[in-house]
């Protein structure tokens, strides 16, 4: 008896210890000041380039809008994906309903920490997994471009996510295992120029790991199988392998890569669809040496076969 | 006796044109436009010269093809199953599809209308194509491995 008392009395200080550490483990981090000196001044006009490159709008803008509209970034897309559904906010400058009150660090612990003004987790649908490795003078530089856009009131409504997904605490142990402000492909030293600026548009702000790089359970990247395709998380269908393994896009050339992102033809006469129909508007607004250096570094990244499954050809 | 075999020789290929799949007719004239658009993005690129006779020719085999898509032919209920990328949106939005579709074939016939003289006109004229095409594999198609 005396020893069952024991081991009740281990196991519930065993438990507390665990959740307490688990509740530490699961803290929201902020960026310390040695990073936060180095977002400087803030330029509007590299800002632009860094809103094309991070795509905002293909999220952010009001769904369905065209044109100047898309500058109006009321939020309210709905991402329906296995873990519920993800409504992103508004980001305009609307002091109340989006973040025209915040200042240049909440959007630097926003983009690269994933954590709000207030200190809770994001959700990684936002994508800071790939942000995190965003330099932070960039940041600065979109907060000075987005400070020159409108103020559009309106809430967009609440995610809605299915237990467990649905405790934003447990983010913070996400984090320990996905977040990193580390490249993802180690190139080697000497590699030219356009491959590293390659790199980090593609795996930081242009974040396109996030639908080309298949997930493991938990929802991470899987490195593994960098950029070799996936599965949907939305709806039915496929994101293409960007690699040049098989069923891959290895018999496009540089030329065609940089075209493609220009003017949304592929080169076998096919046109972009589906979400990258956003994203190839954005990238077309780059200037063309950021394509061509996505493209340098597409051709640099590891082959790989698809990260998505066969697809099943229905009897006719 | 000739008369009755030629009658339903007849029938029975007004017959098969009717039952033909219609998946494979929309891939069909799909790839006939894809290799289309492709030939003249080629000249608007600067990879192939530019000769007003042949773009002209070129965009009017483009209307040929645009005017033969029949919306309610090639995409009747129940298509969505089977080989096939075209994304069910099609059918629970139909209207939406056919403005969509509609807008193509007005942008084609002012092409033809206004056919460039210059290789920067092509260019403007395949950007609003293109963006056409991007608009509706956007919504109306589904990507598949």
């Amino acid at each position: 008896m005396a020893l069952l008392k024991k081991l009740v009395g281990a196991a519930l200080v065993l438990g507390v210890v665990g959740a307490g550490a688990g509740w530490l483990l699961s803290a929201p981090v902020k960026l310390d000041a040695e990073t936060l000196a180095q977002l400087g001044p803030g330029d509007a006009v590299r800002g632009k380039r860094i809103f094309n490159a991070g795509g905002c709008t293909s999220c952010h803008a009001k769904p369905g809008s065209k044109g100047e509209a898309r500058l109006q970034l009321v939020g309210g897309l709905q991402l329906k994906t296995p873990f519920g559904t993800f409504v992103p906010p508004n980001i305009s400058q609307d002091p109340k309903d989006g973040i025209g009150a915040w200042t240049v660090e909440d959007l630097a612990n926003a983009m690269l920490r994933g954590v709000s003004p207030s200190g809770e987790h994001f959700y990684p649908a936002f994508p800071y997994a790939s942000y995190a490795r965003m330099k932070p003078a960039d940041i600065a530089d979109l907060y000075a471009f987005l400070k020159t856009l409108p103020a559009v009131a309106g809430k967009a409504p609440d995610n809605s996510l299915s237990f467990p997904f649905n405790i934003r605490r447990g983010l913070g142990l996400w984090k320990r295992l996905y977040l990193s402000n580390q490249p993802v492909i180690a190139l080697a030293d000497g590699t030219p120029d356009p491959v590293l600026t390659g790199r980090y548009l593609v795996e930081g702000p242009g974040h396109c790991s996030e639908c080309h790089t298949p997930r493991d359970f938990t929802g991470g990247t899987k490195k593994s199988l960098w950029l070799a395709g996936a599965t949907a998380a939305e709806g039915r269908g496929i994101v293409p392998n960007i690699t040049s393994g098989e069923g891959g896009i290895g018999d496009w050339s540089e030329a065609d890569i940089a075209n493609y992102l220009e003017t949304g033809f592929t080169p076998d006469f096919d046109s972009v669809g589906g979400a990258m129909v956003d994203v190839q508007r954005n990238m077309a607004e780059l200037p063309p040496e950021d394509r061509a250096a996505i493209a340098a570094y597409l051709k640099a990244v590891p082959p790989h076969p698809n990260g998505y499954p066969a697809r099943s050809k229905p009897a006719k | 006796m000739r008369k009755l075999v030629i009658a339903i020789s007849m029938l029975s290929l007004a017959a098969s044109a009717a039952f033909a799949d219609p998946i494979l007719d929309r891939q069909g004239l799909m790839k006939e436009r894809g290799k289309l658009v492709g030939g003249l993005s080629k000249i608007a690129k600067g990879e192939a010269d530019f000769d007003a006779a042949a773009v002209l020719a070129a965009l009017q085999a483009l209307q040929v093809n645009a005017e033969k898509v029949d919306v309610d032919a090639l995409f009747p209920a129940g298509s969505d199953s089977g080989d096939t990328t075209a994304s069910p949106k099609i059918w629970q939005d139909m209207a939406g599809f056919k403005t969509t579709n509609e807008k193509y074939v007005a942008d084609v016939k002012a092409t033809v209308a206004a056919a460039p003289a210059d290789v920067d006109a092509l260019k403007a004229q395949i950007g609003t194509l293109g963006s056409d095409c991007g608009t509706c594999h956007q919504t109306y198609r589904v990507k598949k491995g």
